[in-house]
């Protein structure tokens, strides 16, 4: 029996109820690198540390200046010319004493050179303010090492991420408002079984007004197969079933119909009853559960094993429960079967996959995820690069949040001519405009795009100058962090690839670049 | 006289760059100038009311976009499980009022940084931001800002009495943030349909069909408690007292049993006791991230602000869809249009307070209702004083004929979700069969 939570499912208990506990391990025992603590990096940092990450390193060979004290909330005012690193370690690991934190105060390039394998060592990179060759670099090496990498930038009002990944997987992707797996189209014999016991006909008032509606579809359905054959398909046949069910509601001596709340449900519930069982094969697992698909499912996916709750008596809900629950097991036995021989021909031993992870992932067979993001390389090459999707962006409104990738990617091509950002506090605004505006030009050219970027967005970029407001900084920390913790535990879905987050209308756009 | 404190050079480029030039998406009225910085410095007085997950990032963010007259209400104290979360917070904390705490952190770690832990009176705010997990609180302030405002002769609002509200709310992964300019666009009682009233089972399913094991905790919590009351007969159930929870959680694995039911355990128990909602560090992060930059906006011109409310989800990628909530034109709170309740003369008292109550347009949550009945002011219902409530309740069972009230008479309803009474007018139907 389970004893009072221990501190620690105490202090993470609002999380747990979102990711688990397995969630929670996974997060606990990931290593995450963060390049440059700008207010943005440290930001993450910080919504990665406080639900519990395991440990992380920072690599910035930068030292604390007075603009950086004016955005980030892990640099105090006496440590100007200090190790940016070093400073921002030792904040951000007082907020979480479960937390190791470590530090290297270094540049990626030399890093890169002299330790070629050190980024290789985490399970998830994160990266902010490098410029763009470096960048391109290190993403390259991680793409070959299969190492994860997220890009995050905040640049006046506009917010950037970039999840750069070979392949992620997801079996708890926790979808909203799922479609239940019912199999009323399929019954599996208990289903049959025990629906044709329950006779309508004979039952008390109460009994039949807390009939589960589970049930009296399945009646209402085999009758109407008996006359058409097939199951409705459109809306009037769908319509026409409704109607029978509704004729089925008990009426008192004056011929009303009495109230009836589970005829109501499963009126309501004969739309989303009828979707046709699908499938969705996934590697080992999937494998297994793909042989259960043409072989014993008869085409479909293994039972999910739950209902939602119906109004009902607590004895047939818990009856109809069981059944499918029992079926979900027998189910997933045999999955695990096939798990076992695959296991056996790979010459893996048997426990390299736990019976609890086969049964969760034959519960979440329909909802499972496979992401596969272009690499950084292949969005720079101008060979490769999705012009055809930034065309169309820009075919399409003005109001397009796409714009914010082309000017990003033109105050990067500034940067490389120039060595500094257009518009930055002190300098001219107005003598960058044309300048800015070339880099645009020339960008769209690379890519063979026609259209062009109006004026008021290049305007917009000199006045940011690069600056990183603290607001956007904090915004960008909250979303990357989300991703990064979704990648760790496997659970919920990361974007793919881009997102672009536009603080002057708080709204925001994800393509893949 | 305070010494000013002494900036560092280059603090505020990154705000200067925005504030001290202009761009084509500044609001019109928008004057670049390094007084607009000044003026969040030392005139912009803002309000944070909650220092929790929203308010911790709330009031860090405002004083990095360069405001400095914060004030922060919370009447709550630091607890273990908000450490996932409220950064300024430690473990040497617990127990300490979170405004305090919250307040002497963000002074000591940001230099020139006023704020106070403590309420001063609304009406001297230029804007108030909410981070509220309560519907109720985030409605009374609503109303409050609402009262505030003031018309000329011919019925034209005075802008200098409008106090702009930014609105923040989390739940898991999802939020959302809205602009409220009161009397303007829609405020938070236009929209109330956008806050889903709390759903409870029915106490049939409770007592007699349970399914879920929801169901036999809330079996336990409502209806066995109040008849073993097994740490006293005036001990209520403490969400926070382990014993309390631990009782529960037994004896709704007791019940569960008994119907066969699976799945109660201690967490649940405590998620469904507390009515726990779930809470993340990012989620808080996005959405008071989204409010310090509307309070910017509005605070400083340099850009258009949100108009008016973006709903926020990242747990499928991350989706943001922002839209104008439309004002509703017989608001309660800010129509200036009477309100009026239609019913029958044989209506039970009890079937207007329920309406008032799950009336999508009301979702009053505890009205107490005063009616001038043979020119004395008769208190017709109020269950938040127990005597009065006791004295009143007989109340319910009669119609409103049997009250004494009329056609066209005026109820005036108080509510913990109003700091104002609301006015109703009572169109009564005579009851045409006769009786
Ligand atoms: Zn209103």
């Amino acid at each position: 029996m389970e004893s009072g939570p221990a501190e620690k499912s105490k202090k993470y208990d609002r999380q747990l109820r979102l990711w688990g506990d397995h969630g929670q391990a996974a997060l606990e025992s990931a290593k995450v690198c963060l390049v440059n603590a700008t207010a943005t990096g440290t930001e993450i940092l910080k919504n990665i540390i406080l639900p519990g990450i395991g440990s992380f390193t920072i690599v910035d060979a930068h030292k604390v200046s007075g603009e950086d004290i004016g955005n980030n909330f892990f640099l105090e005012k006496d440590t100007i010319g200090k190790s940016r690193a070093q400073v921002a370690t030792e904040l951000l690991l007082e907020l979480n004493e479960d937390v190791n934190g470590d530090f290297i105060e270094e540049t990626v390039d030399n890093l890169l050179r002299n330790n070629s394998g050190f980024f290789q060592n985490f399970h998830m990179v994160i990266v902010t303010d490098l410029p763009e060759r470096t960048l391109v670099t290190l993403a390259a090496q991680l793409w070959e090492s299969d190492t994860p990498l997220l890009v995050c930038r905040s640049y006046g009002l506009i917010g950037y991420m970039r999840m750069v990944l070979k392949e992620h997987t997801v079996v708890e992707s926790h979808p909203d408002n799922a479609i239940e797996d019912l199999r009323l189209d399929h019954p599996f014999r208990t289903l049959t079984e025990y629906c044709n016991a329950q006779n309508m006909a004979e039952m008390t008032k109460k009994e039949h007004s807390h009939t589960p509606w589970l049930v009296i579809i399945y009646k209402f359905l085999e009758d109407w197969k008996k006359h058409n054959g097939e199951m409705p398909r459109n809306y009037k046949e769908k319509s026409k079933l409704k109607e029978m069910i509704r004729e089925g509601i008990l009426k008192n001596q004056d011929l009303v119909p009495e109230d009836e709340e589970n005829f109501d449900e499963a009126i309501r519930n004969v739309n989303s009853t009828l979707v046709p069982t699908k499938s969705k094969p996934f590697w080992i697992l999937a494998r297994a559960v793909k042989e259960f698909v043409q072989n014993e499912g008869q085409g479909r996916l293994p039972v999910r094993g739950s209902i939602p709750d119906m109004t009902a008596d607590s004895e047939r809900y818990i009856q109809l429960q069981n059944i499918y629950k029992e079926q979900a097991l027998q189910d997933i036995a045999i999955v695990t079967n096939y798990v076992h021989q695959l296991l056996q021909t790979l010459g893996r031993p048997q426990d390299n996959i736990s019976d609890s992870d086969i049964k969760t992932f034959c519960k979440n067979a329909s909802f499972l995820q496979l992401i596969r993001c272009r690499s950084l390389a292949q969005e720079y090459d101008p060979a490769t690069a999705n012009h055809a999707d930034i065309a169309m962006h820009l075919e399409d409104t003005d109001d397009d949040d796409l714009v914010f990738y082309i000017l990003l990617r033109a105050v990067d091509r500034f940067y490389s001519q120039y060595s500094k950002y257009p518009g930055c506090y002190g300098d001219s605004m107005e003598a960058d405009i044309p300048k800015l505006k070339a880099c645009v030009s020339k960008l769209l050219q690379d890519w063979g795009i026609t259209q062009n970027v109006k004026d008021d967005y290049v305007h917009e970029f000199c006045r940011y100058g690069a600056s990183e407001l603290h607001s956007v900084a904090a915004y960008m920390g909250g979303v990357a962090a989300q991703e990064v913790i979704k990648v760790i535990t496997h659970q919920f879905i990361p974007i793919n690839n881009t997102y672009i987050y536009n603080a002057m209308k708080q709204s925001s756009i994800t393509v893949q670049m | 006289m305070v010494a000013e404190v002494q900036d560092w050079p280059g603090r505020w480029s990154h705000l200067q760059a925005i504030l001290e030039r202009s761009g084509p998406f500044a609001h019109p009225e928008f004057e670049a100038s390094s007084e607009v910085l000044s003026f969040l410095e030392d005139t912009c007085r803002v309000l944070v009311i909650g220092a929790g997950g929203l308010g911790c990032e709330l009031l860090k963010d405002l004083a990095y976009m360069g405001f400095r007259q914060i004030s922060v209400i919370d009447m709550d104290t630091i607890d273990l499980s908000n450490l996932n979360r409220q950064f300024l917070f430690r473990k040497k904390d617990i127990g300490q009022p979170k405004a305090t705490v919250a307040a002497a952190f963000i002074n000591n770690r940001i230099v020139g940084c006023k704020v106070t832990p403590y309420p001063v009176f609304i009406a001297e705010f230029h804007i108030v931001v909410c981070g509220l997990d309560s519907i109720v609180a985030r409605r009374w302030i609503n109303g409050m800002l609402i009262s505030l405002l003031t018309y000329d002769s011919e019925g034209v609002l005075d802008q200098s009495s409008l106090i702009p509200m930014v609105d923040g709310g989390t739940e898991g992964f999802k939020g959302n943030t809205r602009v409220c300019l009161p009397g303007v666009t829609a405020c938070i009682e236009c929209t109330l349909e956008l806050y889903p009233p709390q759903i409870n089972f029915p106490m049939c399913t409770i007592a007699h069909t349970p399914r879920l094991p929801e169901h036999c905790i809330e079996y336990v919590r409502v209806l066995l408690w109040p008849q073993e009351h097994p740490f006293g007969a005036s001990v209520g159930i403490d969400g926070d007292d382990p014993d309390h929870i631990k009782w529960i959680y037994e004896h709704a694995v007791d019940r569960a049993n008994q119907y066969g039911i699976t799945g109660v355990d201690y967490r649940l128990t405590q998620g469904v006791v507390k009515r726990i909602i779930p809470a993340v560090a990012s989620t808080n992060a996005v959405i008071a991230a989204a409010c310090a930059t509307e309070v910017f906006k509005l605070a400083s011109s340099c850009c258009q602000t949100l108009n008016n409310y973006m709903n926020f989800n990242d747990a499928d990628g991350v989706y943001t869809y922002t839209f104008e909530a439309e004002r509703n034109e017989n608001c309660a709170a800010c129509s200036q249009v009477p309100q009026v309740l239609r019913f029958s003369e044989d209506t039970l008292l009890q079937d207007v307070v329920q309406h008032l109550k799950e009336s999508a347009a009301f979702q009053l949550r505890s009205p107490g209702l005063v009616a001038m009945v043979n020119n004395k002011n008769k208190t017709l219902y109020m269950s938040t004083v127990k005597s009065i409530e006791e004295a009143t309740k007989p109340n319910l069972k009669k119609t409103l004929q049997e009250l004494g009230l009329r056609d066209g008479q005026e109820i005036i309803v108080a509510d913990p979700t109003t700091p104002k009474s609301i006015v109703f007018r009572l169109q009564l139907a005579t009851n045409m069969d006769g009786n």
